[in-house]
């Protein structure tokens, strides 16, 4: 069966630049995608396309069971949209912002009234409620766009970016509140920079890169198709550093990297903390004095890096 | 999903902009009661109406044409509302909201029609300070000057539809402003609003004569009592009221279905 989100074979070109590429995707109802890319990777055109704000060149999509380029209205029903940068109206209150946004999605004035409330509450934006837009920071814009896209708990929801410029405690906030919509069924497409975000939140990870599909997989997939657990110790003296490596090449599995500057030494390893420990005991051994030591373990950016040939945040796709 | 309603909602949110923004009614209002004393003092006594140069003939013949020059302006605001919505992403949150097709451009006109009510209400006001006497020259009633007034709100309305679909063609609320009032000028000077059109090369008074403005202007004219009516055998000068609906009805029909359509394919 199809999910909540399916899309097959998306294209969409802007001149010569090919923002989707092909992109197929499928989020099952209840589950919350990731969708990472470097910078101008077609995270936004995606989402754009899902949300019918743009028609595809070729390929086609359907959100909540509805095709979204035969009968786009349709979907806008079914859908909550937070795009990538705020999209508030800077004269209104935030109240009214968000009762206009209700009353769009066709609640009576007095729902749409009582459900702005509830949300200005849960977004901590309840004394700033009846103050222009205009005067909020910019993290209090992003979560009035956030509310506004919550107004009518629908079915799918699509995030561009929904924590860039929150600081930590509302980001953790917002993880929150995306935590308890899955938990009670809602679909999520989100798009991040922060990969411990999708680690975090999201069942599936997808990466995107130049309008293709380049990964996909739980988070603990990709990390495992990047490379195992790494020993890394940082001796104290410059001089042991040849000593270190010689461990770490017998009881490693694979080439040692030795990063001179900082005095660190890395090698593959099976075996965790067990190997680590035989580790300690065989330095200790040789007298070597290690100021730091420890079993890393690839962390998403890591994944994100070695499939993309760069980091997130750095470098337009070429 | 009612077109009507998700208007209205549009159109009090555009109000209550307004209400937070009064800078920008304020200088609405001041550049036509501007033009209203300009034209009156410095213009007045050196124009020629048919055979007369007096200054209250001038006058008199003036308002209908600054009246209705005024409602056009509305064009450039709806504009430029329109293009900073863009801009500014709202669009694109309305986009992807599951309302009636055009009910942010017809929410929008609506508002500009509230303030250009308003407009027209101070504007009538200067005009009779300094001088203007509804039946100067024909008699008239309170209907056909309410009809009058009617006609100006229907071609300002119409305009705003034309302001609409530069606000969603051009990339910024800037260029929105000046594209929505560059063209007005050669729209509203080649006309009878300001001059007689008799008095013009022949070729620029069959423009003008045609000019579906100058049809609002003769109505009024017609219907205010004002002088200098235009007596040339032009079908819009002959039955200017008629015209006028006519016109303003197919600008209406016109841009709107060319807005609506580019509304619903627009990117910012
Ligand atoms: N309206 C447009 N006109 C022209 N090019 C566009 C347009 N929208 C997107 N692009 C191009 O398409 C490509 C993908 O853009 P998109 O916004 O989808 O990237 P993104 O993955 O969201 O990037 P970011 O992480 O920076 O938000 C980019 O090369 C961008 O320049
Ligand atoms: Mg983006």
């Amino acid at each position: 069966m199809p999910g909540a989100i399916h899309a097959e074979g998306l294209v969409k070109t802007f001149g010569d630049v090919r923002a989707l590429d092909g992109v197929d995707l499928d989020v099952p109802e209840g589950t919350v995608l990731g969708l990472l890319g470097p910078n101008g990777a077609g995270k936004t055109t995606a989402v754009r396309v899902l949300t019918t704000l743009l028609r595809p060149d070729s390929g086609t999509a359907v959100v909540a069971g509805v095709d979204v380029l035969k009968n786009p209205n349709e979907v806008r029903r079914s859908i909550g949209l937070s795009g990538q940068f705020a999209a508030v109206d800077e004269y209104l209150t935030g109240r009214e912002n968000l009762q206009m946004v209700g009353q769009l999605y066709q609640m009576g004035a007095r729902a749409a009234k009582a459900r702005a409330s509830e949300l200005l509450e849960r977004f901590g934006l309840a004394e700033a409620a009846d103050r222009t837009a205009k005067t909020y920071s910019g993290g209090m814009r992003r979560r009035l766009d956030l509310a506004a896209a919550l107004v009518v708990s629908p079915p799918v929801m699509f995030m561009d970016e929904p924590t860039t410029g929150l600081d930590p405690r509302n980001r953790q906030a917002l993880w929150e509140v995306i935590q308890e919509l899955v938990a009670g069924g809602t679909t999520l497409l989100l798009t991040t920079q922060y990969l411990e975000e999708a680690d975090h939140l999201a069942h599936d990870i997808c990466v995107i890169d130049r309008g293709r599909v380049i990964a996909r997989g739980t988070s603990d997939q990709l990390k495992a198709r990047t490379g195992g657990e790494r020993v890394e110790v940082v001796v104290h003296e410059r001089e042991d550093i040849a000593a270190a490596e010689e461990v770490l090449r017998v009881l490693g599995k694979g080439e040692t990297a030795v990063q001179e500057h900082t005095r660190k030494v890395v090698v593959p390893v099976v075996g965790g903390a067990k190997l680590l420990a035989e580790v300690i005991r065989e330095l200790d051994t040789r007298g070597v004095e290690i100021d730091d030591i420890g079993l890393r373990r690839p962390t998403l950016d890591d994944v994100f890096i070695s499939l993309t040939g760069h980091g997130a945040g750095k470098g337009e796709a070429k | 999903m009612s077109t009507m309603s998700d208007s209205l909602v549009i159109a009090r949110r555009n109000l209550i902009r307004m209400t937070r923004i009064p800078e920008m009614v304020l200088f609405g209002l001041v550049q036509p009661v501007m033009f209203v004393v300009l034209f009156t003092y410095v213009f007045g006594g050196s124009m020629k109406i048919g055979d007369s140069t007096d200054p209250d003939v001038y006058k008199n013949f003036l308002m209908a044409g600054i009246f209705a020059q005024t409602v056009t302006f509305a064009t450039a605001g709806a504009g430029a509302g329109i293009a900073e919505d863009m801009h500014k992403g709202l669009i694109d949150r309305f986009r992807s909201l599951p309302m009636a097709r055009g009910a942010v451009l017809t929410g929008r006109t609506f508002a500009d029609l509230v303030q250009t009510t308003l407009t027209l209400v101070v504007l009538a006001v200067v005009a009779l300070i300094v001088g203007w006497r509804p039946g100067f020259a024909e008699s008239t009633n309170v209907g056909k000057i309410l009809g009058g007034f009617g006609l100006l709100l229907l071609l300002g309305y119409a305009f705003t539809w034309i302001g609409a679909l530069i606000g969603l063609s051009v990339r910024t609320p800037e260029a929105a402003t000046s594209g929505g009032l560059i063209w007005l000028f050669p729209v509203t000077f080649i006309s009878n609003a300001f001059v007689d059109s008799r008095q013009m090369t022949p070729w620029l008074r069959h423009i003008a004569e045609w000019n579906p403005f100058s049809a609002t202007v003769q109505a009024c004219r017609e219907l205010f009592g004002d002088p200098g009516l235009s007596s040339s055998g032009a079908w819009p000068m002959q039955h200017p009221v008629w015209a006028s609906l006519i016109y303003s009805a197919l600008i209406i029909v016109v841009f709107r279905t060319l807005a609506v359509r580019k509304y619903r394919s627009a990117t910012a």
